[in-house]
């Protein structure tokens, strides 16, 4: 029997546990990254490699000895390095003496043959035509309402009276998404989302703005970003990633099928800083920095693993974007020797350079944030 | 006219492409001074903090250029051959200096995306002379040129001369033999790599470099991975070192690499767990703006004493 296993990414794991079931393998699942974790995945990965690399590998040395003897992983095809991570990943650790077989996922453009290959041997019941609609509607369903929750979860944390209510109110969202068993239950599930951030206490303020861009891993695992997002609600800042596990997904798996590149608009507004694709998100750094911008943001924080090579390339150009559309700018790189409280002490400067930003345009009357009242 | 050309990354590569063409155009080619001190400092200054020695290298070159000529060349090198490109900080290169560097308002940006199809590549020289003014047939005679000029130059370092350093790295007396691999911005540029093969040449090893075997050569080596690099200078790396390891042709291997390179981390492990398998002595000299002389020296002392003593004890088991 498969036993399967494959990185913690965010919640990722719900749908994607559910996903190899209905399949009909076993599942060891991968638990939330911790500092054991990292310190596994740094010492066997070499020095520079990315921060998600060593808690990917620190996670799979963890399933192995869980028991696990499938891996299951995404590839890429480059420029950015994280492509070649499975394969070097394996070689790493059957040279440590595991034995299992590493499963990557290319995209379909250009790996389609070699994709439905891989989906074969992870496919080990019969299954009807009818079985595939099923499980597709149920676990899209699980990643739209997984993303809702986290969606609302920002929008509540930076307005509530009570602070913990809205980070209590998502650990309840994700375990009723984690409970349901059908699609009919996840549409129960969905109105008692909604009824659950609606609850809360709410101020009536209008809370400072930050769009957080960056590299997709630090950008979906709390564990490996610190919990950022928490960090600024608790701040009262309304926080809003520039990526989601849905629409990610959508994007790299579906359109790229049609060989449609995806979100088209961040691009486009891209283009005119950053004129190549580079791999990785670098180049949807810097246009949804823009959008954010556009959409009356105060200010961007850029995610980066240490060494990541399209996040320097996106990290050279944004400070000229920012300044040019005139929001507040702040890089945080990551590695296994960031720590929470320096992190905090700079997003709390960063928060307060924001606030007296924003004060001092409103006293003036900057036609630009639309505040002529006449002071 | 005078076009720059930084002294850095791809300079390393394809300069006697690239200069002999723009020569041959009638353009005056200005070459950035040797790298030194000053231009690191320069390009530390300017750079984004993390980026590898290279690109902030490159941004002193740029600066060293600015004020003596009327365009400085930036490729944006994306593809020579048909299955790779560049690392992405190549790909990004011109939009970076854009952003950082803000008074830079006369790059000369040339985008180099061939697949090895030498039509691509003539396409690309006939943009650029275009936009210097210069029309079809002179280009073309400056490109067939170039391209002479080229396959000389890979000729002589096949023969074992290494044209940037003016050394010969060959001296069949010598008893230990040693591949050095790296990318030639690193190991041919001497204050960066501070003088690594001279400095094994004069402790009487033999030095060969990937840069000494033919291209074809090397396509032919079998990585053994499931996917290939993303990169054509990694790919070459990995592929002479296989080659050298594959052949017995040297007795221990240098791994020449900069601080944070990114690429790199994947070709200095695949390097470690192939020597490690085949028991070749394997060494990691990682590179920046602030590594010494005496260290470096030190432990390529160790390194080439080990191999001496490792042939010693072979030789009298043998015998």
């Amino acid at each position: 029997m498969r036993k399967v296993s494959f990185p913690f990414v965010g919640t990722a794991n719900i749908p994607f546990e559910n996903l190899m079931r209905a399949f009909g393998n076993d599942v060891i699942l991968p638990s939330r990254p911790t500092k054991e974790t990292l310190s596994l995945g740094t010492k066997y990965a070499p020095e520079f490699a990315c921060l998600p690399f060593k808690i990917v590998l620190g996670t799979y040395i963890e399933v192995l000895e869980k028991g696990a003897n499938t891996l299951v992983s995404t590839g890429g095809v480059g420029p950015c390095r994280a492509g070649l991570y499975t394969a070097l990943q394996e070689k790493i650790l059957k040279s440590l003496g595991y034995e299992f077989e590493m499963i990557t996922l290319e995209p379909p453009s250009r790996y389609l043959k070699d994709l439905i290959q891989n989906i074969k041997k992870l496919i080990n019941v019969k299954l009807s035509f009818k079985d595939y609609i099923r499980i597709a509607k149920f676990i899209w369903k699980e990643l739209q309402l997984l993303d809702k929750a986290e969606k609302l979860s920002h929008k509540v944390r930076p307005l509530e009276v009570k602070k913990g209510e809205a980070s209590l109110a998502y650990k309840k969202a994700v375990d009723l998404v984690r409970e349901a068993k059908d699609l009919k239950e996840l549409l129960e599930v969905e109105r008692e989302i909604e009824n659950l951030f609606d609850k809360i206490d709410k101020k009536d303020i209008d809370p400072i703005k930050i769009g957080i861009v960056g590299e997709i891993y630090v950008l979906l695992e709390p564990s490996a970003n610190l919990e950022i997002e928490e960090m600024l609600g608790d701040l009262g800042v309304y926080a809003e990633r520039s990526m989601f596990l849905a629409g990610y997904t959508f994007y790299n798996a579906i359109m790229d099928l049609f060989r449609r590149p995806g979100e088209m608009d961040v691009k486009k507004e891209a283009m005119p800083y950053f004129k190549e694709m580079c791999g990785g998100h670098g180049r949807e750094s810097v246009g949804n920095a823009i959008i954010f911008a556009k959409r009356g943001f105060d200010g961007v924080i850029q995610l980066s693993p240490f060494t990541c090579i399209p996040e320097i390339v996106a990290k050279s150009i944004l400070p000229r974007v920012c300044e040019k559309y005139n929001i507040g700018f702040l890089p945080v790189t990551l590695d296994e020797q960031t720590g929470k409280e320096g992190l905090r002490t700079r997003i709390e400067a960063f928060v307060d350079l924001l606030s007296a930003r924003k004060k001092k345009n409103f006293i003036k009357g900057d036609a630009k944030n639309g505040a002529l009242f006449g002071y | 006219m005078k076009v720059g050309v930084p002294r850095t990354l791809f300079y390393y590569a394809y300069s006697p492409f690239i200069c002999s063409f723009f020569e041959e155009l009638g353009v005056e080619v200005v070459v950035s001074e040797l790298t030194s001190k000053k231009i690191i400092d320069e390009g530390v200054e300017d750079a984004v903090s993390d980026a590898c020695v290279p690109i902030k290298l490159f941004h002193g070159h740029v600066k060293n250029l600015l004020n003596k000529v009327d365009f400085v060349l930036v490729p944006r090198l994306v593809s020579v051959n048909d299955e790779s490109t560049f690392c992405p900080k190549f790909l990004g290169l011109p939009d970076m200096l854009e952003s950082s560097l803000p008074d830079f308002d006369n790059m000369l940006e040339v985008r180099v995306d061939t697949k090895g199809k030498r039509s691509e590549l003539f396409k690309t020289c006939l943009k650029t002379a275009g936009t210097l003014g210069i029309g079809f047939f002179k280009t073309l005679r400056a490109f067939n040129k170039a391209l002479k000029n080229y396959e000389e130059y890979k000729r002589k370092f096949r023969e074992g001369t290494i044209p940037y350093l003016g050394v010969e790295s060959r001296d069949k007396n010598s008893d230990v033999i040693i591949g050095v691999v790296g990318y030639p911005y690193i190991l041919y540029d001497s204050y960066l790599s501070l003088d690594i093969i001279k400095k094994l040449i004069s402790m009487g090893c033999h030095v060969v470099t990937p840069e000494m075997l033919a291209e074809e050569e090397k396509r032919r080596e079998d990585l053994k991975l499931r996917k290939l690099l993303f990169w054509t200078f990694s790919n070459g790396v990995l592929r002479a070192s296989y080659n050298f390891i594959r052949e017995n042709k040297v007795d221990g291997i240098i791994h020449v690499t900069a601080f944070g390179c990114g690429p790199d981390f994947i070709v200095d492990k695949l390097l470690e767990l192939e020597c490690k398998e085949k028991n070749v002595p394997f060494l990691t000299v990682t590179l920046d703006e602030h590594t010494g002389q005496e260290g470096v020296n030190t432990r390529l002392e160790a390194f080439v004493d080990m191999i001496r003593i490792k042939k010693a004890r072979k030789e009298a088991a043998v015998s």
